[in-house]
């Protein structure tokens, strides 16, 4: 690395932001990607990547990306839930790698839902 | 593309030692055979702090904390978590005595009532990447005091907080700065002592590993606030790995100009280097590492003059510990009065502990002062494993005294721990379990500053020698009446004439002893008893014929073929040829063989 100078500090720290706000588990939004052996038959890996580089593209730093499991509805994955903080998580169904760009944008960032391929709202009650 | 989850494997000494670099390569292999590397990153850190579970990995965002992992597990965790999202609950945490895991860290309770300061990168950064320091708020404290403080500042905002030597002896951190400000000479030095040497004890050694840059940036700071363009870290040649990393650092900074001339280029020059202790715990001891350093025999020497006026080669010299640097960038970060509003009256921020011995959560704490040492050992250590009963807490290590249970729910501070005959010392914690004989304690911990003792005050060198042979001899069955009332005397004797710390402190193990277990030692000389069955001479093993079910596996077992007896009969132990190994209490499943 060359020499540092002050403004210098700042630029790192905004390159490597994103990795904190991820080890630090700091998220407004955390989308689950269900990856079940019938989610990734059916093409979670390729809506997975969509989202990584939809939300990197976006420099979304506080967004998390997670996996989870089968959610049940086999026939209609791939699968995915999006949980904001202090909504109600909100369940999409039958997606492929644009519909998951759009729900980046449109709910992710506009907050508004996309219930063109919304399930429903909320989740089963656990215990 | 950005990764969407990090996977941070503990990288310290004791995981690397439990096999976590294969356990990384393996990782890495299986997260490429999935075709996952763009996705998932893997980050090796310093100790996660629940050192007795390693090797550690915790997976992000999630939180998920894998412990006790082998080689074997790995493929499986790859497919289930990492490819299809299923935490794999068999190799989360449970705690002892109960059935469901926990799978996120910050619900362990051993995490949970932590707070870190000096090890708040501890688990979060790759400690050999300087860009990471960077990323969470590394260097910020060096540049705002180069632009926004004059030395003064600093010195004023340090003795504010409270900060006090987390080594040892806790003296007020910015006071010790005022005065090697204060004496101008065209040379001073900042000395970073990381020669840890108390047995048990691996706070510094952990701290290096976690986050070398933090000893580098308070360096830094403690040399400008003071005058110095020298620091020099003092480390233990024992610790390999903690040498290479904070060398490793040392080179980086310095590489990327936050070392050497012209830090930053607002022209202030700092320049650390590493001198490798030979392991000698009285070169812990502040004049007795300026003589080592100086290439001279390390003995301590009477201090007339404090080293913050003629240290180093004679240079107002600066030592402080590896804790009390890392402190430091985040007191100036986050201001004096954050940093006093934790903690007690006098003992102010958070103090690192390694917790040892009989505790079901050994490693690595860091606590706001105050805590209790029920706390301590009961909420975050998990208490005593196999139901035992609590006996006693050393703390400070063998400078430190004994603590029993009455006083458990002392406040953890410098002064209550010093009332209580102890001391803070620099953080280590052996916790006994109800099977610990004190006054064989004492004898261990005398024979070990027998053996450090460097030889120069008669007190120290005889005094301790003949502490040990009583001692000895009261383990052994041929203590008299009137012995206890030597070991006082000596143990003043020796307090009295040391010159340096460590040997005005060497008695103060068995002084809590003899105040807290006086009845322990009595059985031990009017009795020939050993209460808790530790002594050899003074315990017979005894077969219980109504528990023996003449299994004959203590027969089979016993090195010294002292059990006999005939089948299907309960087995007897012949004392005479007993060597009283415990090789029969151990393997007997039906606690038939008592100690008495």
């Amino acid at each position: 690395m060359s020499r540092i100078t002050p403004g210098d500090l700042d630029r790192i720290s905004e390159e490597v932001k994103s990795r904190m706000h991820l080890r630090k588990g700091i998220a407004r939004a955390r989308v689950l990607v269900h990856m079940g052996t019938c989610g990734i038959a059916a093409g979670a890996r390729a809506v997975m990547i969509a989202l990584i580089k939809e939300v990197e593209a976006r420099q979304l730093q506080d967004v998390a990306l997670v996996t989870s499991s089968c959610a049940g509805l086999c026939s209609r994955e791939p699968m995915i839930t999006v949980e904001i903080k202090d909504e109600p998580p909100v369940k999409y169904v039958n997606l492929t790698a644009e519909k998951a760009k759009e729900i980046v944008e449109k709910h992710v960032v506009g907050g508004q839902i996309v219930s063109e391929y919304a399930l429903s709202l909320g989740s089963e009650r656990v215990l | 593309m950005a990764h969407r989850t990090n996977a941070m494997i503990c990288m310290c000494t004791n995981c690397v030692s439990n096999g976590a670099l294969r356990i990384k390569d393996c990782l890495e292999a299986g997260i490429r055979a999935r075709g996952l590397q763009d996705e998932i990153q893997i980050v090796p850190t310093g100790a996660s702090g629940l050192c007795v579970r390693g090797p550690v990995l915790i997976v992000q965002p999630e939180g998920i904390f894998y412990q006790s992992l082998k080689v074997e597990d790995i493929p499986h965790l790859v497919e289930e978590h990492f490819l299809k999202g299923r935490p794999v609950r068999s190799l989360m945490y449970t705690p002892p005595r109960e059935q469901t895991p926990i799978p996120v860290i910050r619900d362990i309770p051993f995490f949970k009532s932590q707070r870190l300061i000096a090890l708040r990168n501890r688990g979060l950064i790759d400690p050999s990447k300087i860009e990471e320091y960077i990323g969470n708020d590394g260097y910020r404290a060096l540049l705002k005091v180069l632009t926004a403080m004059t030395p003064g500042d600093v010195i004023k905002e340090i003795k504010d907080s409270g900060l006090r030597g987390r080594g040892g002896a806790g003296f007020l951190t910015g006071r010790k700065w005022e005065s090697a400000a204060m004496h101008a000479a065209d040379q001073k030095f900042i000395i970073c002592n990381a020669d840890e040497g108390d047995p048990g004890a691996f706070m510094d050694r952990s701290i290096i590993e976690a986050d070398p840059h933090s000893i580098i940036e308070g360096m830094a700071i403690a040399g400008y606030a003071v005058g110095a363009s020298r620091g020099i870290v003092y480390i233990r040649t024992e610790y390999p790995f903690a040498i290479e990393r904070i060398a490793a650092a040392v080179e980086q900074a310095r590489g990327c100009g936050l070392l050497g001339k012209n830090i930053l280029e607002l022209g202030f020059d700092f320049d650390v280097t590493i001198f490798r202790g030979a392991g000698a715990f009285v070169c812990g001891e502040s004049s007795a590492m300026r003589a080592s350093i100086q290439g001279e025999p390390p003995e301590p020497s009477s201090k007339h003059t404090h080293a913050t006026e003629k240290g180093l080669w004679e240079k107002p010299t600066v030592l402080n510990n590896v804790e009390t640097l890392a402190n430091v960038p985040v007191i100036i970060n986050w201001g004096a009065k954050w940093f006093a509003d934790i903690g007690t009256e006098t003992s102010k921020g958070t103090k690192v502990f390694s917790l040892a011995g009989n505790v079901v959560n050994a490693g690595l704490v860091e606590v706001p002062m105050g805590i209790t040492l029920r706390e301590i050992i009961y909420d975050i250590g998990g208490g005593i494993p196999g139901n035992k009963a609590f006996k006693a807490v050393q703390t400070g290590g063998p400078s430190g005294g004994c603590i029993p249970a009455e006083l458990l729910d002392l406040p953890v501070d410098y002064e209550g721990l010093e009332k209580a005959g102890s001391m803070m010392g620099s953080g280590g914690m052996v916790v006994m379990d109800e099977d610990t004989c004190m006054v064989d304690v004492s004898r261990y911990f005398v024979d070990f500053l027998r053996d450090e003792s460097c030889g120069k005050c008669t007190s120290c060198r005889e005094g301790l020698n003949a502490m040990y042979l009583m001692l000895g001899s009261i383990c052994e069955g041929k203590g008299r009446e009137g012995d206890l009332e030597l070991l006082e005397e000596l143990s003043e004797a020796i307090q009295r004439a040391s010159i340096c710390q460590l040997g005005q402190t060497a008695p103060n193990l068995v002084l809590t002893t003899l105040r807290y277990f006086r009845d322990e030692y009595q059985a031990h000389i009017r009795e020939r008893r050993c209460p808790a069955g530790v002594c050899k001479a003074l315990i017979t093993y005894r077969i219980d014929p109504a528990k023996c079910k003449a299994c004959l596996v203590c027969n089979k077992n016993c090195p010294a073929e002292a059990v006999s007896g005939e089948k299907k009969k309960p087995q007897k132990i012949e004392e005479e040829k007993c060597i009283k190994c415990g090789v029969c209490r151990d393997v007997c499943k039906f606690e038939a063989v008592t100690v008495q």
